[in-house]
């Protein structure tokens, strides 16, 4: 699947989008950012805080307990400041 | 008729008023938002989500529409940098008559607030810094619901 950062997040994981490959019991958002986290100490920082955290599954605004279920493009960024 | 953008370049006013006047409609209401120049801010980045900005902002539209009995609603988002005194964003709508007209600008400003993917990042003297969302744009969304 993709992974797209938009605005502090992408700044922080240093990249704005990756093509990843999660095993299958990650299930959810939250277990795709802690599996995305172990192991890469940029991801670790910028999914630090959850609650400074939105997501969205295939361009639809989702909560970050969403089960992933076939999605093709996960995007995790701040909450939106638009208008 | 409902007219979504997204653009780099200056936003025209009178082309977007062009565009909902017409169709029946006796009242046409705007909302300009500009950068403001009060608080130090040197340049504002606009950054959005290609793809679900345009549909976001479609699906707002298209609800301001149907809840409102709108004859055509525009939303118009500038993204990349900008500086004070520009126009970030454009709201129109037209209605046949003026209380639907401003009740759904008032609500398309505020939906847009919270269900639109763009993310503003200030740049003060020498420190850029991302805008924290706020809450109080929350409850103006939420007394919509």
């Amino acid at each position: 699947m993709d992974v797209l950062y938009f605005a502090w997040v992408r700044e922080a994981v240093g990249k704005g989008s990756e093509n990843v490959a999660p095993p299958a019991d990650v299930t959810t958002v939250t277990e795709l950012l802690d599996w995305l986290a172990r192991d890469s100490v940029p991801h670790a920082t910028a999914f630090a805080d959850r609650t400074r955290l939105r997501a969205a599954i295939d361009q639809q605004f989702v909560p970050l307990d969403a089960l992933l279920a076939g999605a093709r493009e996960v995007a995790i960024f701040p909450p939106v400041t638009g208008g | 008729m409902i007219r979504v953008g997204v653009q780099s370049e200056p936003i025209d006013v009178a082309a977007a008023l062009a565009a909902v006047e017409g169709d029946g409609a006796g009242a046409v209401a705007t909302f300009t938002g500009l950068v403001r120049a009060d608080d130090g801010v040197a340049v504002l980045e606009l950054e959005h989500y290609p793809g679900m900005t345009e549909a976001a902002l479609e699906a707002v539209a298209r609800e301001a529409t149907d809840r409102f009995a709108l004859t055509a609603a525009t939303i118009i988002h500038r993204v990349g940098a900008m500086r004070p005194g520009e126009r970030i964003v454009l709201v129109a709508t037209a209605a046949p008559h003026r209380s639907a007209a401003l009740d759904a600008c008032a609500y398309l400003i505020d939906r847009l607030k919270t269900d639109a993917p763009f993310w503003k990042r200030e740049t003060r003297a020498d420190a850029a810094r991302w805008v924290e969302a706020r809450g109080t744009d929350d409850a103006a969304a939420e007394r919509w619901r």
